[in-house]
């Protein structure tokens, strides 16, 4: 960490930090969805579930995380400037 | 029935389709036209050369004989590829900004160039990928086959090898052809990218079409196809934890590291923002294409008869239903498959296989470097297409020697299990600094010979490498290295099994052994840039020209590009920047440009590391910079030294200085002396003439008047003696003739002696003593001794200005010395005269005394001569001067 960005300010401006619980999303959110598609896992446990509401199961969560992750993208959009520190700053 | 002409022709036709979007989006960029190019979705679509003909096909095999567990295979690249902000926007960056041509570069690049290291990762990526072509080229050959079997024209075993070979020879032509006409262009290929595009569009549009004609058209409907899948032998969710897990962390994994995934993730990238597309793109292009995975799968199952191959029902569905155009157009669909993934994997592998073998090989080969010799760009290009027409064959030669069937299908992910072992080293590269090169090597050798010998060999069965009974009874006959159940893990599936040992030990050992070995500076610096790459990249380091010479870069282009292409782009590089002629300014944007055209030809690396010798480099070396260092340490060392020098020049400049001043100061000294010696001897001199004459000259004297007169004569005569009984004693102190006489005494008889011989048992001076501690026994020469302390207290006596005078005597024992001070109230000495009191002659201002100012000069050489010292003690409010005689003299000129 250079000293430059120890002196950053305590709190940054709306937009930065909006788009950096951005960035903290589209972290999450693959260990989100490794979550739901191991959920038939557990359904297996007493008797294996059916297929075809498996199937449903998937691709309902497998479409729901298509979509956010476009939605987190968008947002991450102008990010190129803002989004290098946000690992380093202590998560403002 | 579609006759087999047909679907040659077709097939020709669509081959000349490509050709001719791949020709028009190579023109296009190249005359900088085309946006359209660079658009996100291209780059999304280009991805797609994950699904390969073995899931276009055996996706709904898999699924025909496990259910949803295909689904795992798309699962990892989805969870890769919904978290590109945590590794893929990482590899993007670094790949942008370190010029990173391949997998193999990326890694040998993080370890420090170490290209023992990307030879390696080279090897192990052709040894995983060259089942996978085959896998391909079995894929087009079976789905030929099943045309001819309904066209009734089948030529057998026989004709299958040889579609397996043309189909073989066409790519490699296609992959030589726009894989390797535009070197120059950092990598990129335009229109092979355009192809696998168009291709991924292609291959998409086929099963979805299948898919919703097996739906709608076969079933009739959604909840009739539900209920078909109900009642097929897949109705269950039969999955174990184990296989689920496995095999969608496999398939991550595969994803990062497949190398042809790396080549249009990161070296085809043209813009960091086409990942925020491709983030959600990608996962809902590969949810599109598992979407009727299932319904096909199930479907086929009830209505084709049992021997039916489930790898195939995609074709064989439409065929059995006479929709032969439907057909054709899933047939066109793994065409599409198979022969994306053979262009862009051959072109990863030959560009890898060119770069770190061939070249390295070529260059030690030729001698030298290669400034000198030849025409490299010819080589390079050679050595790339050779590579390519190579791999292709190494395909089609395990196709013929492996002889097709079950044996490859499974070697799908046997190849995945291969290049997962990158997955430690790339990961440990981008994320931690400490990984090395030594470590990096140790984690992939293990895991590559953990991956050969628990999956790779015995997917052969029983072969020479490794026979039957070694699998059954383990290596040595030892049960705990039985390649499918090590360390005793039994029961476990064979795939999950080698992808947990493989991974496990890898990372295990690339932990260990980097913990335990020291980075090469290189390597450390490389580690910084690659892990902090946020922190500092932006793109590449540009050059700053200026010392550049244009023609020693036309020279070196020549060689490498070809005499013609240089000139045309030098030509143009000048025009463009206004100038006439062919020698254009050595710009930072045109030798970005140059370095640009040379790293297509000779690697990225390469084509920098020969503009910075010309430049004279904007970018350096470690190497340079530790040569640089050195030099700069030295110079500094120099300068220290000097400056030392300069310091003690400066010191003895100073002293010099001094010792003139003092010198001058004694020549007045000396002056006023000799004035006032003549003086002090003209005085008595003149009286007893003066007396004398008088008793010569003078009749009838009375008793009484001549002795008066006579006394006179006789105290001027005893002073000048005693004048002169000073200069002769100080002489012959000086010149260390003196006899000493060593006695033994006591400190306070000696000062008793002297202060009653000096006089000053006088009421108007009063004498401070503590005597209690001058009870201290002494050795020296007790008369020479009482002789200083006469003088400095006589001294004191006289020239002692204060209204009440008072002398302090002060003793003390130190070490083997005793130390006495003298130190009376008046006013001191000046500072100015201090360092004059003790020379000889030497008097300090006009005394009222009027002694001869040879007493302290006799008291320093006494001091000396008994081995002790006396000097001004100054900041006591008054003169002070302390005396330090060694408590036994002859013991202290013994230590001497």
């Amino acid at each position: 960490m250079s000293p430059k960005q120890r002196r950053m300010p305590v709190f940054v401006e709306r937009k930065t930090y909006r788009r950096r619980r951005m960035a903290d999303g589209a972290r999450m959110l693959p260990i989100l969805g490794a979550l739901l598609f191991c959920m038939p896992l557990l359904w297996a446990v007493s008797s294996p579930p059916k297929t075809t509401v498996t199937m449903f199961y998937l691709f309902l969560v497998w479409i729901a995380l298509s979509v956010t992750s476009a939605i987190i993208s968008r947002h991450l959009h102008d990010d190129d400037n803002g989004s290098q520190s946000d690992a380093e700053n202590g998560g403002r | 029935m579609a006759s087999l002409n047909v679907l040659v022709l077709v097939c020709l036709i669509y081959v000349i389709f490509l050709f001719a979007v791949a020709f028009a989006a190579d023109r296009a960029a190249l005359h900088g036209r085309g946006a359209w190019l660079r658009s996100p979705i291209v780059y999304t679509l280009s991805l797609s050369i994950y699904c390969t003909a073995w899931t276009f096909y055996g996706a709904v095999g898999f699924a025909a004989r496990s259910g949803l567990e295909y689904v795992t295979i798309y699962l990892g690249p989805t969870l890769v590829m919904i978290g590109w902000w945590w590794t893929l926007r990482k590899m993007v960056r670094i790949g942008r900004s370190q010029r990173i041509t391949s997998i193999a570069d990326l890694i040998s690049s993080r370890y420090g160039k170490s290209n023992s290291l990307a030879v390696f990762v080279t090897v192990l990526a052709v040894i995983g990928t060259t089942p996978y072509i085959a896998l391909q080229l079995q894929s087009v050959t079976l789905s030929f086959s099943i045309f001819a079997e309904t066209d009734m024209i089948s030529g057998g075993p026989s004709s299958q090898q040889s579609t397996a070979f043309w189909v073989a020879s066409g790519l490699a032509v296609f992959t030589i052809l726009f894989g390797t006409r535009n070197l120059d262009a950092n990598e990129r290929h335009h229109g092979v990218v355009m192809a696998i595009a168009l291709e991924a569009v292609v291959k998409l549009f086929a099963l979805l079409a299948v898919g919703v004609f097996v739906v709608w058209g076969l079933s009739g409907g959604v909840a009739e196809t539900l209920a078909q899948i109900d009642a097929s032998p897949i109705s269950q969710f039969e999955v174990t934890n184990s296989r689920w897990i496995g095999l969608t962390m496999l398939s991550a994994a595969a994803f990062i590291c497949l190398p042809r995934m790396f080549q249009v993730m990161v070296v085809e990238n043209e813009d960091e923002g086409h990942l925020r597309t491709a983030s959600w793109a990608f996962p809902a292009y590969l949810m599109a294409m598992s979407l009727f995975v299932v319904p096909i799968a199930a479907v086929g199952l009830e209505r084709l008869p049992a021997d039916a191959n489930p790898d195939l029902f995609v074709l064989t569905l439409p065929l059995q239903e006479g929709r032969d155009g439907l057909a054709i157009l899933s047939f066109l669909g793994g065409f599409s498959s198979a022969t994306s993934m053979v262009i862009v994997a051959a072109i990863a592998l030959s560009t890898m296989v060119s770069n770190h073998i061939v070249m390295p090989i070529w260059l030690w080969m030729s001698g030298e470097s290669a400034m000198v010799s030849g025409d490299v760009r010819s080589v390079a290009l050679l050595a790339r297409r050779l590579s390519i027409a190579g791999i292709v064959f190494l395909g089609y030669l395990y196709f013929r020697v492996s002889g097709g069937g079950a044996a490859l299908a499974a070697i799908g992910l046997i190849s995945f299990v291969g290049v997962a072992q990158f997955l430690p080293s790339l990961m440990g590269g981008l994320f931690w600094r400490g990984a090395n090169r030594v470590g990096a090597i140790a984690g992939l050798v293990v895991g590559a010979m953990v991956w050969m010998y628990s999956l790779f060999l015995p997917s052969f069965g029983d072969t020479v490498f490794l026979p039957q009974q070694v699998i059954e009874n383990g290596l040595f006959g030892l049960s705990w290295l039985r390649p499918q159940a090590l360390f005793g893990a039994e029961g476990l599936d064979p795939i999950v099994h080698a992808v947990m040992w493989s991974l496990l030990l890898n990372t295990f050992v690339f932990f260990v052994v980097s913990l335990l070995s020291f980075p090469r500076p290189i390597e450390r610096l490389q580690g910084a840039q690659f892990v902090n790459v946020f922190q500092h990249s932006g793109t590449a380091g540009s050059w700053s020209g200026g010392l550049a010479q244009s023609e020693d870069l036309l020279i070196m282009s020549q060689r490498i590009m070809g005499a013609s292409e240089a000139q045309a782009l030098f030509a143009g590089a000048a025009r463009h920047q206004g100038i006439a002629g062919l020698l254009p300014e050595p710009t930072p944007d045109f030798l970005q440009q140059l370095e640009r055209e040379l790293s297509g030809s000779v690697g990225a690396a390469t084509a920098h590391a020969m503009i910075s010798q010309i430049v004279g480099g904007a970018t350096v070396s470690v190497e340079d910079l530790m040569a640089v260092a050195d030099e700069t340490a030295q110079i500094m060392e120099y300068s220290s030294r000097l400056e030392a020098k300069t310091e003690e020049q400066a010191r003895t400049a100073r002293q010099l200085r001094e010792a003139n001043e003092k010198l001058t100061q004694l020549s007045v000294q000396k002056d006023a002396f000799l004035s006032q010696i003549s003086h002090e001897l003209r005085t008595p001199m003149t009286s007893i003439r003066a007396f004398s004459e008088i008793m010569r000259d003078t009749e009838g004297l009375t008793e009484d008047e001549q002795n008066k007169y006579s006394s006179i004569i006789h105290d001027e005569a005893v002073r000048l003696t005693r004048l002169l009984d000073d200069l002769l004693d100080l002489s012959v102190l000086e010149n260390a003739q003196v006899v000493l006489n060593w006695q033994t005494g006591n400190l306070s008889e000696v000062l008793d002696r002297a202060i009653s011989a000096a006089g000053v048992n006088e009421p108007g001076f009063k004498v401070d003593r503590i005597r209690a501690k001058e009870q201290l026994e002494l050795r020296s020469d007790l008369d020479r001794l009482a002789q200083v302390f006469i003088n400095v207290i006589s001294n004191a006596r006289k020239y002692c200005d204060a209204s009440d005078p008072v002398l302090r005597i002060r003793s003390k024992q130190s070490g083997g010395n005793l130390i006495v001070d003298f130190i009376d109230n008046g006013s001191g000495i000046p500072t100015d005269k201090q360092a004059l009191i003790f020379e000889k002659f030497s008097r300090i201002g006009e005394t009222k005394a009027g002694g001869a100012g040879l007493g302290l000069a006799i008291c320093r050489e006494v001091m000396a001569r008994l081995s002790g010292t006396i000097t001004y003690l100054p900041g006591q409010n008054g003169a002070a001067f302390r005396v330090t005689i060694p408590i036994d003299v002859e013991a202290a000129k013994a230590a001497e």
